[in-house]
């Protein structure tokens, strides 16, 4: 009966997007009526092969398929992610990358909501589906809920993904940073985001360990929140149904005021509180010894949340918000400082007493790394939003060096260890093919946030000076163009910071296949394991 | 206005003592003495079924 369901919706599905064509009103959503009927009836034929075959449904087993296809997901989109960047970072150094062919396609303006969504939305938002599906199943002893609900959750959200990465590059977005996805893809990944919340939390419900282990504490704040934050972000009124414009529910700013209650939660919840997930679980795993504290996991965990989503206004000093407003959201930045290096100290202090992995174990340093970054960039955000500080380094390369130093040292860093982790274990091979080009994947990825950060630093503050720089009489010093020439040597060496990252991307992908397709299988364990 | 004034009443204060009221049990909760063995105990549950979920006649 349900799979009859399935393919009436389907093949309604497929109609409506056919008349959708039809009637489009612009180029760019008549390419994504076409794709979304291409796909419709793509599964449609898929599903009517296999409708009433009968299907073994195992339950003493993990489903690991999909955090499979999830990695291979994660480490594609990040090479995209990564490309996309130096890309972008090439042309602000070198503006005749903005190639006269593909104006309206290729320009800055339209590749860099393609970079950050790809870095953050697909390379991340892939890895904490992947990740979290292989925590909460591990923790809870339970083989994942809803049976192919995680692989309707995982073609979903990378449908989202490609439809949101060729619509910008078409020109659709409603232009709200971190939110450019019009409102079609919006509705689409909130169905998509309810099922991954429903997968997991049904998983924990079902769970056979008495306690939800702290890692499954983050994981679902970050689900939950993001739902939330989504919802009230995208709230808009289509121009027509037929269009990809929507018009904003809000104005004025309170829009800007949404806006960065989303976008500064989006950093502390799809982030922050997912990739502590991950911290929780597999720098503990590597290390082959508990949290150091559960204690201060739980404070951590529930501070962070109480905390967090009160620090958006901190983006909207010195605007239209009103002061109370934006210092409410300084005092709370500043406070927030603390739950994070209770995290960090947390986090390292797993390690005591096995401090020597370092030497030996170049994942493990990958992690450490990571969480070093967590502790520098938790620090230098509180710093920065404070108004004095802001005031300096606000639409300055400050701003970029910050967010980087996060999502390429914390973000990019831990989730490698965690790929790293993870590739052989999922694959069921002894061990990773070549720690050494670990190693090199590493010390490229490192060199290249320093080389990063340390350029945005130098040029953030040189702008931010020269911006507010005036003569005797009052006057400003300096022109615009004088700030951009002057960046020149900086935005170079960012670029080459990036390059390395990005050929430690490609490393690690080159590792991780030879691992999947040449690694030597692991020994068959007892199939009986006795019980403790 | 009126709306908002109110939420902002509300907010400003019973909103702010429930907040801060559940944020303080959760630290006390933490620190409950009774409740470190569950701690303990969870803390090493990332060291149990690794490769299969646990059979429903919870043998471990």
């Amino acid at each position: 009966m349900w799979e009859y369901l399935k393919l009436i919706a389907l093949g309604v599905i497929a109609l409506c997007a056919a008349i959708a064509a039809n009637f489009a009103r612009d180029f760019g959503y008549e390419v994504h009526a076409l794709l979304i009927m291409v796909v419709a009836a793509g599964v449609f034929v898929w599903q009517i092969r296999r409708t009433d075959e009968p299907k073994p449904i195992p339950t003493n087993e993990y489903m690991d398929d999909v955090i499979r296809a999830g990695v291979i997901a994660t480490m594609f989109w990040g090479i995209v992610g990564f490309l996309a960047g130096v890309f972008i970072a090439s042309q602000l150094a070198f503006p005749s990358l903005n190639f006269t062919w593909a104006d309206g396609y290729m320009n800055f303006g339209r590749l860099r909501p393609v970079h950050t969504s790809a870095v953050i939305f697909a390379f991340g938002g892939n890895a904490l589906i992947a990740t979290s599906f292989y925590v909460v199943q591990r923790t809870s002893a339970a083989r994942l809920w809803g049976g192919n609900t995680a692989w309707f959750v995982f073609w979903g959200y990378n449908l989202f993904i490609v439809l949101a990465a060729s619509g910008y590059v078409m020109g659709i977005t409603q232009a709200k940073e971190y939110a450019e996805p019009e409102w079609y893809m919006d509705l689409w990944l909130t169905i998509v985001w309810l099922a991954y919340l429903a997968v997991f939390l049904g998983t924990i419900i079902k769970r056979k360990e008495p306690h939800i282990y702290v890692a499954n504490w983050f994981y679902l704040s970050f689900i939950v929140t993001i739902a939330m934050l989504h919802v009230f972000n995208n709230l808009s009124l289509p121009v027509s149904i037929f269009g990809s414009k929507s018009v904003q529910v809000f104005s004025g700013v309170q829009d800007a005021m949404v806006q960065w209650w989303y976008g500064h939660n989006a950093v502390g919840f799809f982030l922050t509180a997912g990739f502590l997930g991950m911290m929780y679980y597999f720098v503990p795993k590597q290390a082959e010894r508990p949290v150091y504290s559960y204690k201060l996991s739980i404070i951590h965990f529930w501070a962070l949340i109480f905390l967090y989503i009160w620090a958006g206004p901190h983006h909207l000093h010195y605007t239209a918000l009103p002061d109370w407003a934006s210092t409410l959201g300084m005092v709370f930045s500043i406070m927030l400082w603390m739950p994070s290096w209770g995290g960090m100290i947390n986090g390292l202090m797993t390690l005591s007493g096995a401090w020597d992995k370092l030497r030996t174990d170049p994942i493990m340093r990958m992690m450490v790394v990571s969480i070093g970054f967590y502790g520098m960039s938790t620090f230098e955000g509180p710093m920065m939003s404070i108004k004095t500080v802001n005031a300096l380094s606000h639409y300055t390369d400050w701003t970029i060096g910050h967010v980087h130093s996060g999502a390429l040292g914390w973000n990019g860093m831990i989730t490698f260890g965690a790929l790293y982790f993870l590739t052989p274990r999922l694959w069921n091979k002894e061990r990773l093919y070549s720690l050494r080009l670990v190693s090199w994947h590493f010390w490229l990825a490192t060199i290249g946030i320093v080389l990063y950060a340390a350029s945005m630093w130098v040029s953030g503050i040189m702008e931010g000076l020269m911006w507010r720089e005036v003569d005797a009489q009052g006057y400003l010093v300096n022109s615009f163009a004088d700030t951009v020439a002057a960046r020149f040597p900086m935005l170079v060496t960012r670029a080459v910071g990036g390059g390395m990252y990005l050929t430690g991307g490609f490393i690690m992908a080159y590792n991780l296949w030879k691992t999947v397709t040449s690694s030597p299988e692991k020994a068959a364990s007892p199939a009986a394991v006795p019980a403790e | 206005m009126e709306k908002f004034e109110s939420m902002q009443a509300f907010a400003l204060s019973w909103a702010l003592v429930f907040l801060f009221t559940v944020f303080v049990a959760a630290v006390i909760w933490a620190f409950w003495p009774s409740n470190k063995r569950g701690q303990d105990e969870a803390a090493r549950s990332i060291f149990r079924n690794e490769d299969r979920p646990a059979s429903d006649a919870r043998g471990s």
